[in-house]
């Protein structure tokens, strides 16, 4: 394909295509396995000992070192902060405004972004405690999309003090 | 100019198809160079990183390189989009400013991740020459042709640095491929992409290279015979194949007379060589004497091309010779870029 | 500082804007290396060195650009250096090429960031899908509006500071012939008027998609005193990274950015930045990172920083103007945008800023941040030497 406009040098569009093969990891692995079981895993750090979920890459970026055992997480947890988007995405499906929050599992220490539903956009706020609503069984992966989004637990907000350092 | 030397050098496993993500493969290469330096993390000034994006077909790819260095507090860091080599020629710079004593340089990359001869097309001119995808080895193939044309490289050289890189690499150990095959044997073998056998074809690899550098009486503390980098250069030349004599490596010939290779004997040389006619093209571009200098006694790139890392690998290999005093004048150089386009040489001293 | 005092003698740039469809990747780094040439009045023959600055290859699809670029450059024979830190590759560059002077290694440095966003689908590269990755649902400005929500939570700062920010600096690059957008009608009721796209942040307090490039002619002490230009003296220049994420990470003010300031006063003997710098060229693409800044930068005190952007403090007429060539809100090509801030600041005391002059201006800085606020690269250029 190709665009010529008046005396206006030509444009070419040429796409690019390379293959790559992807791997996750050791501890990744653990924690995407666990959530092919419906299960939600973190790694420890053996220095700070504090829980990373997800695993990402394998090592805790303050101390530089592995991680440690795996530890179950969750699966409740508090969103530390939001945002309400109102613009579509790419490929994105969901009916706007929706809320993407960022949210730390019970029993870890590093948030990580879900969506939230099963309440007005206007109604999330810091603090709120929310639990997982999980897709059907048979179509479980290796993947955080097991988990369609996060739902309001209906427990009291969690304190600002919480989770004021995660932020 | 301060002194500076290359006092710890680390090479993770040269491998093809590792399962651990290239942050998994840093972090054991860090400690080790830490380790044999002995000195913490925090007595780091500098930190510099050599790779590419291409290799793992993520943008920013090296941020997640951060987290393996254990960056808190935080640190004084910066990246290249280079060989590991220009990293390090990034801190000799830091530490020249007065800025920093000690720098902690690395490159890495997983070759087995992605196509890198097709992938390496992709460092040509996107409008004329990347839609073609000519890949890495028939680029190379042409300045192979080009230089056997001008008699400035022989395929009995070509034979004879592929037997020995393979000799050397089974003594080396942490190499891909090795062999104890003599040059006759190797020319027997068949011709596979003219004027290419196999064996003058890099064996990919995945992997990383640390390397810590230090100024004048803290080198002398960390290490029992600095490895002094007594000169350091590098140059490009043109990258349109049709541009460039591709029988000689202009780039390369400057950036070793900036250095003065040639201002005395040069007992080992660690080349960068990727494929095997480079072996020739760059003693001839370094005014090597093959008689008097062990070259790339590591067995080098062509039996294990880490790219972004094998380039800062022929530092530390020849470091190595130093700081064991097999050698007491070595020569470290790297490339990248289709046919030698971008050179980097430096002197390393033991006195 | 070293041993080695290293000036800025020719800045240049592009005329940004969303689609340079009438020059190649090659001809638009040229037309701003070119600019910074003119204005040192010097040519390629004349460079030492040449160090290249831009965000991820896969912008353009060209792979280490910098190996094709050479010819574009007549740097054939010559060191060509390529720098990548994300989103502060444009300062991170211009520090290097600054040092390759300050060390004594070289007299004579061009260095020229860029970004040719139309030639490749930045939307994609920026956020390419990885294999078991976590789900990403916000695009990018759902990476820093959570942060701007806590910034609000914490510091108590009303709404439509935001807002007030952006048409600030909207307003300011109408008068930057330079600047990607122009658009001289902005009033704070019609900046709030605009549509509300990651909550908290409005459509008019995120910044467009450029293609430009910058370049800055670097020399030598003593190349710089034969020198018949004006000329910005590099006081001090730093550099800071922290990680992504980790537990307990204070994204709203990192730590690197902090101690990175802190080290850069220190180089430049500088005690009172508020007092002592004249003019900020600050990276901020998203309106609300101005008050950040200027509390993690030491400007303002913590959770005050909206405090002087409503009193007007960050205004051309204010007592720190920050942004005043329109900032990264008005123009962002990404890899360049760091090295147009530090080009800008060199302008300033240089008194070639046109239009948006400030007055006076002996002593500014720039800034450039990038991944997840954790890359920092800043410098201090005055008119004087010292």
């Amino acid at each position: 394909m190709s665009e010529k406009t008046g005396d206006k040098p030509l444009r070419v569009r040429m796409p690019i295509g390379i293959d790559y093969k992807w791997c996750a990891g050791p501890a990744s692995t653990d924690y995407l396995t666990g959530l092919k079981d419906g299960r939600l895993f973190g790694r420890r750090c053996p220095v700070c000992e504090l829980v990373y979920f997800p695993p990402r890459n394998g090592v805790c970026a303050r101390d530089g070192v592995m991680l440690g055992e795996s530890v179950e997480v969750g699966p409740k947890g508090t969103i530390s902060t939001f945002c309400i988007v109102n613009v579509p995405f790419l490929g994105q499906t969901i009916k706007l405004p929706y809320v993407a929050a960022t949210i730390i599992l019970d029993g870890a220490h590093l948030g990580f972004s879900h969506l939230i539903q099963e309440c007005e956009a206007s109604e999330v706020r810091m603090g709120m405690r929310v639990e997982p609503v999980w897709r059907d069984k048979a179509e479980w992966d290796y993947s955080l999309e097991n988990i369609l989004y996060f739902k309001p637990s209906g427990e009291p907000d969690a304190p600002f003090d919480d989770y004021e350092r995660h932020l | 100019m301060r002194d500076v030397a290359i006092v710890a050098f680390s090479e993770g496993p040269v491998t093809f198809g590792s399962t651990s993500t290239p942050v998994e493969m840093i972090v054991p290469t860090v400690h080790d160079v830490l380790k044999q330096a002995g000195i913490e993390r925090t007595d780091v000034d500098f930190w510099c990183h050599g790779s590419c994006d291409y290799m793992t077909g993520q943008p920013f790819s090296f941020v997640s390189a951060v987290d393996a260095l254990g960056a808190w507090p935080p640190i004084i860091e910066s990246h290249v989009e280079m060989d590991g080599a220009w990293a390090l020629y990034e801190a000799w710079i830091k530490i020249q400013t007065g800025e920093a004593e000690v720098a902690l340089v690395f490159g890495n990359g997983k070759s087995s991740a992605g196509d890198m001869n097709r992938a390496l097309s992709l460092q040509q001119d996107p409008y004329t020459v990347a839609p073609l995808w000519p890949g890495m080895t028939a680029m190379e193939g042409l300045g192979a042709c080009a230089a056997l044309q001008a008699g400035t490289v022989t395929e009995r050289q070509m034979a004879e640095a592929a037997s020995r890189a393979r000799r050397d690499g089974a003594k080396n150990g942490n190499v891909l491929v090795s062999g104890n095959e003599s040059a006759d044997e190797l020319l027997s073998r068949p011709v596979t992409a003219a004027p290419f056998r196999d064996h003058d074809i890099p064996a990919m690899a995945d992997g990383v290279s640390a390397v810590i550098i230090a100024t004048g009486d803290v080198a002398k503390k960390i290490a029992k015979r600095p490895a002094w980098i007594r000169a350091i250069d590098h140059r490009i030349d043109h990258q349109n194949l049709g541009w460039r004599d591709l029988a000689r490596s202009t780039s390369a010939a400057i950036a070793a007379s900036e250095v003065g290779v040639h201002k005395d004997k040069v007992d080992v040389a660690e080349l960068h060589t990727t494929f095997s006619h480079h072996e020739q093209l760059l003693i001839n571009a370094l005014q090597l004497r093959p008689d008097a200098t062990s070259i790339t006694p590591s067995g080098g790139a062509l039996v294990g091309n880490t790219l972004m890392a094998a380039g800062l690998s022929r530092f530390g290999h020849a470091a190595r010779s130093i700081f064991s005093g097999s050698a007491d004048r070595a020569v470290a150089h790297a490339q990248q870029g289709a046919c030698l386009q971008q050179n980097i040489v430096a002197v390393l001293e033991g006195n | 500082m070293g041993a080695n005092r290293c000036a800025v003698v020719g800045v240049g740039q592009t005329n940004h804007t969303s689609v340079r469809a009438d020059v190649s990747i090659a001809g638009l780094v040229r037309e701003a290396v070119d600019r910074a040439l003119e204005a040192a009045g010097m040519t390629l023959a004349d460079i030492d060195a040449i160090v290249i600055g831009k965000a991820p290859d896969m912008l353009e699809g060209v792979m280490m650009p910098e190996l094709w670029l050479t010819d574009a450059l007549a740097a054939s024979g010559k060191p060509v250096f390529r720098v990548h830190t994300a989103g502060s590759v444009g300062g991170s560059t211009a520090i290097v090429a600054a040092q390759h002077v300050m060390s004594g290694v070289h007299k004579r440095v061009l260095t020229v960031a860029f970004e040719k966003q139309s030639d490749g689908n930045a939307m994609w590269a920026l956020s390419v899908p990885t294999p078991f990755g976590v789900p990403v649902h916000a695009g990018a400005g759902g990476y820093f509006s959570p942060i701007i929500r806590s910034y609000m939570r914490r510091s108590g700062a009303p709404a439509h500071i935001g807002a007030m920010v952006a048409v600030k600096d909207r307003t300011n690059a109408c008068k930057n012939p330079y600047a990607h957008l122009h658009e001289p009608d902005w009033t704070l009721e019609k900046a709030l008027e605009t549509p509300m796209l990651w909550d908290p942040v409005r459509f008019i307090e995120t910044c467009p998609s450029s293609d430009g490039a910058a370049a800055l002619v670097m020399v030598s002490e003593d190349v710089a005193d034969t020198m018949n230009v004006p000329k910005a003296w590099v006081h001090s220049t730093a550099m800071r990274s922290e990680p992504t994420m980790f537990a307990g990470r204070n994204q709203v003010s990192p730590r690197a950015g902090e101690l990175c300031a802190e080290d850069l006063y220190r180089k430049a003997g500088i005690t009172n930045p508020l007092e002592e710098i004249d003019v900020c060229e600050v990276y901020v693409p998203f309106s609300w990172f101005e008050p950040m800044w200027l509390e993690n930068l030491g400007f303002a005190p913590r959770d005050h920083g909206w405090r002087f952007v409503e009193d007007g403090v960050t205004e051309m007429t204010g007592k720190l103007p920050f942004n005043p060539s329109g900032g990264v809100l008005s123009t962002n090509p990404i890899g360049a945008s760091g090295m147009i801030r530090f080009g800008e600041a060199a302008m300033q005391v240089m008194g070639l800023a046109g239009e948006h002059q400030i007055d006076g201006a002996r002593k500014a800085m720039g800034h450039a941040y990038g991944g997840g606020s954790q890359f920092f690269a800043m410098w201090i250029v005055g008119a004087d030497k010292n």
